[in-house]
Parts: structure tokens; C-alpha cells; sequence
């Protein structure tokens, strides 16, 4: 049902959009119409899914490298005083910071290739990552902490049986707002200096007026995008099924079942 | 007052003497408990009553080793009490469940944590499941169950282990009057087939009154111990024994003493009169 709702309204979006280029006469390198853009597409499917496949392949290991790096700085932060005091505001400092403007740097440091680009993606995305894990690593209920305590649970226990799966939630909200900061730090990467993925065709295509070129590379974005935030939205209902904005429909469906 | 009630023993003697609390605080030393004196018999079933502020929470925490103790000492058995004792069950006034796990795993914590082997525990994890009408629920979540339901898996969580002491901080404080009153019975007719010692903290006369072999009633600002009362009932108690005259003239008493020391005139809502 909303599958058909979102289906309709981007319909009528492209149609409306087409019609308005045709009808006004719009010139081609100023806004293709969308069917250009699927012509486009559809031309060289290889080259644009090579080039797709790059800047995914980036924005992954950024995320990935966000999600490991930032859930243990979060673990740290919120373990020790000394952590908490130096890496947590040394990350907020460092958040204050464009992190785009750190692009070049790393082309210098790391050169050209996918170290740089993973390097930028990373950097912004693990700041959410640490906000969301330290919130709710910090959020445990202090009644289960003190459970724990009276079972003489070890601090590990209390940090793997109470805080990481109370935090888990918190984290995965963090993980869809950091796997689109991820794409962007991936194409950010690629603006600056590359030789392949979105953001290199995007410039490239720029400096030749080839617009169509540019609104096809920013169609496949939004469809990876898209695409990667949906997959961590799966990835949470199933590692956390008991989470309150899931459970609404299960128990729903259970009193229906029952009454 | 077990041998009285014909109960097997199977519980921890506690002994609290001369104990202090007092909290650090920036405006100078705040005095949570005065010197409180208290020897509770192996398998003796103790209501701690009090209004809010009184310290009966604390004195329950500090029994539970989760608040150290200014002054004074706490023996469970011959062991004295520095940190979470061996042989301690603890129920909270709130579940404490965990939304991650099912009802049978949330009881099995305990196992768990003490790294024993979970096979070796699960029929006795059913068992208490089934003891609290809950056998057919040791598969579900626990936001698929009712308050009262709730209650009762954390309430096998503490009894899995066979603890000695059991300490329960207004567990069914939050529970309508309903389910309170089914749990009251539940909970008596578990003591009575195995007496743990149990330390029990409400603020509902009443329900001190019904469970206890004794009405510990404790007064405010400092905390102290203002009256111990006897409670002669017969076991096993049903509900109707609150309408009885005795129970009436023991309730009765207890309210005087709160008047006495100005709690029923300033706090009227702090403690729960009515049956």
C-alpha cells in the first residue's frame, strides 16, 4: 500500500517534470527530462553500474569503519573519565570542523586512490555513530545496572548483557543517519580527486556541459541511498525486534489474534 | 516467629546493628538512617513499613551490599555484608525485564551471570513459571504480558538461585488493587512450601500487615525504627482475614503511630490507610 502510494507520487513527479521541459522548451544541458535521463541509463548500463559499484564500495567501508571505530570509542568514552575527557572532546572539536575541508588533506596523506575517499567517508559518519552509541550505551535503566550488581555481575557482563543491548536501538538510528553521511563523504572524496565512481562522473560531466550525465549519476545516488538506509532499517527489525517502533504493529497483530 | 507459624526453616538469620547511612552532600551531611538495630530469625517473613523518606529503601539497599553503610555492621547468616551477598534474591519495585530476551531466558539471567550451566537450571526455571501460572508463557516477550504478569517472571528471576534472603522493594506498589491482592497470596503460599527469609518494604499498611510476621514501622528524617509490631495472625492467611476485628485493631494501631510522629497530618497521600 505504500509501496503503490510512493510509486504514484514519484510518477506523477517525472510526468509532470517531463511535460514542463517539453512544454517550455527547456534546453537539454540546462534540465534534461527524465527521459533522456533513463535513455541515458539505459545506453551504457555497464559503465554507470562500474561507476555505482566504486562509490558504494567506498561508502561501505567508511560506514563499516564507522560503526566498529565509533561503537568502541562509545564503549571508552563512557568507561573511563580519562577517555571520556580527551576522545569525546576531541571528536566534538573535530565534528565543528567542515570535514569536507579535510578532503584535500587526505588526498595529499593517502594519495588518490580508495584510501582517501574511505578515509573522508568515515570521518563523517562516525561522529553520529559515537553520539548515538554513547547516549545509549549512558541511557541503561539504573535498576537493571543495580541487578546486575546484586547477581555480582563483572563490569563486562553489566557492558554486554545490559548496556550494548539497551544501547543497540540507539545505535542503529545512529547507523541510518551515518550510512547517508557516508555516501556523501564518498562523493565528497570523489569531487576532490579520483579517476572512477558518482562523484568523478558528476565533476567530469560538469566540465562538459553533459548535464544529462550528471542528473543520471544523481538518480543512481538516490537509489543507493535509498537502497543502503532501507537495509539498515531491515538490518534493526531483525537484530531488534523487542524495539517500542516495532513492537506497536507485532502486538497489535497479536490482539487481533486474541480478541 | 517461623516455628510459630509451623514453617520449615530455609532462610538466612539477619543481623543489623548499630547501622548508620549518611550521605555526603554539598550543604553539609545528610543523615539517611540514625543508628538502626534489627536481628531478623532464619526464615522470618519481615514487613518494612514507612512513608516516603523514611530510608526503608536504603536500609533495604545497604542490606543488598549496593550502598556501603556509614556506621554499624549486617550479617546475613555469619557472613558480614560488603558488597552483594551470596544467597541474595532481589525484587524491584519496577520488573526489570529485559525486552530482548523471552520470559524463560529473563528468569535464567541469574545462571547466566554466574556462569553456571543453563541446562542444569532450566527445569527449575520452568517449575517457578509454572509454580506462578506462568508455564505457558515462558516463550513470549515481556511486553507481551500485563504488569502483574511481569511481576511474577522477575520474581522467579530472584528465586531461581534458592536465594537465603529475599529482598523485595515495594514490588507490587505499582500494580492495580486486583492483581496486588492475588499476588499477596501467591506470594505468601511461596513462603510457606520454603521459607526463605524475606525482607519485604511497602508502604501499604495493609499489605504489611497481611504478609508479615512482623511490622517493622519506620519513621522519617532521620530514618529510624519507631515501633516493631507482632503480627499473631494464623497461616495460611486468606484475604478475608482483613476484615476481621484483630487485623482491623492492629491497622488501626499502626496508623496512631504515624499520626503520633505527624506523618498522617503532613503527608495524608504518603501512606495507603484504606484496605
Amino acid at each position: 500500500m505504500r509501496t503503490l502510494r510512493v510509486t504514484i507520487i514519484l510518477a506523477a513527479l517525472f510526468i509532470g517534470w517531463e511535460a514542463l521541459v517539453r512544454l517550455l522548451g527547456v534546453p537539454a544541458h540546462m534540465l534534461p527530462p527524465p527521459s533522456a535521463v533513463l535513455a541515458e541509463l539505459l545506453d551504457q548500463p555497464q559503465w554507470y553500474l562500474m561507476h555505482t559499484m566504486s562509490t558504494l564500495l567506498t561508502t561501505l567501508i567508511g560506514f563499516g569503519l564507522a560503526l566498529l571505530v565509533g561503537v568502541l570509542a562509545a564503549i571508552g568514552i563512557i568507561s573511563s573519565k580519562w577517555v571520556e575527557n580527551t576522545l569525546y572532546t576531541l571528536l566534538v572539536s573535530l565534528n565543528s570542523i567542515p570535514k569536507i575541508a579535510l578532503a584535500p588533506l587526505f588526498i595529499i596523506w593517502l594519495g588518490t586512490g580508495l584510501e582517501s575517499k574511505v578515509a573522508v567517508s568515515f570521518l563523517i559518519a562516525v561522529f553520529a555513530i559515537v553520539i548515538d552509541a554513547v547516549l545509549g550505551l549512558r541511557s541503561a535503566d539504573p535498576d537493571a545496572l543495580d541487578l546486575l550488581r546484586t547477581l555480582r555481575g563483572s563490569r563486562f557482563q553489566i557492558l554486554f548483557k545490559v548496556r550494548f543491548p539497551n544501547a543497540l536501538p540507539h545505535i542503529f538510528s545512529g547507523m541510518k543517519v551515518a550510512v547517508s553521511l557516508a555516501l556523501v563523504g564518498a562523493i565528497a572524496g570523489e569531487f576532490v580527486a579520483s579517476q572512477e565512481g558518482l562523484g568523478y562522473v558528476i565533476v567530469n560531466a560538469q566540465s562538459m556541459f553533459q548535464t544529462v550525465r550528471v542528473f543520471a549519476s544523481i538518480v543512481l545516488l538516490g537509489v543507493t541511498g535509498t537502497i543502503l538506509f532501507y537495509l539498515v532499517d531491515l538490518a534493526e527489525r531483525l537484530i531488534c525486534p523487542w524495539h517500542v517502533s516495532h513492537r506497536v504493529e507485532e502486538a497489535r497483530a497479536l490482539s487481533a489474534q486474541h480478541g | 516467629m517461623s516455628s510459630q507459624s509451623g514453617v520449615p526453616p530455609g532462610g538466612a538469620a539477619v543481623l543489623i546493628d548499630a547501622v548508620e547511612k549518611t550521605y555526603a552532600s554539598r550543604r553539609g551531611n545528610v543523615t539517611a538512617l540514625c543508628p538502626i538495630d534489627l536481628a531478623i530469625e532464619p526464615g522470618e517473613f519481615v514487613s518494612v513499613l514507612g512513608p516516603s523518606g523514611c530510608g526503608k529503601s536504603t536500609l533495604l539497599r545497604c542490606l543488598a551490599g549496593l550502598e556501603h553503610i556509614s556506621a554499624g555492621s549486617i550479617q546475613l547468616g555469619d557472613q558480614p555484608i560488603d558488597g552483594p551477598p551470596e544467597g541474595l534474591g532481589v525484587v524491584f519495585q519496577r520488573d526489570v525485564l529485559f525486552d530482548w530476551r523471552n520470559v524463560l531466558d529473563n528468569v535464567l539471567l541469574p545462571v547466566e551471570v554466574r556462569r553456571l550451566p543453563r541446562a542444569d537450571w532450566e527445569a527449575r526455571a520452568r517449575s517457578l513459571l509454572d509454580l506462578l501460572g506462568l508455564a505457558a508463557f515462558a516463550d513470549r516477550h515481556p511486553w507481551e504480558l500485563s504488569g502483574g504478569m511481569r511481576q511474577r517472571v522477575s520474581i522467579c528471576r530472584a528465586l531461581l538461585l534458592e536465594p537465603t534472603l529475599l529482598l523485595m522493594d515495594e514490588p507490587f506498589g505499582a500494580l492495580d488493587a486486583m492483581t496486588r491482592d492475588e499476588l499477596n497470596l501467591e506470594l505468601q503460599r511461596i513462603w510457606l512450601a520454603n521459607a526463605k527469609t524475606i525482607f519485604f518494604v511497602t508502604h501499604s499498611i495493609p499489605e504489611a500487615v497481611f504478609l508479615g510476621d512482623r511490622v517493622v514501622v519506620m519513621s522519617p528524617a532521620p530514618g529510624r525504627i519507631a515501633e516493631i509490631i507482632p503480627i499473631a495472625l494464623p497461616r495460611p492467611r486468606d484475604l478475608d482475614v482483613r476484615e476481621t476485628a484483630e487485623f482491623g485493631a492492629i491497622v488501626r494501631h499502626i496508623r496512631q503511630v504515624f499520626k503520633d510522629m505527624g506523618v498522617m497530618a503532613s503527608a495524608r497521600e504518603r501512606i495507603t490507610v484504606g484496605a
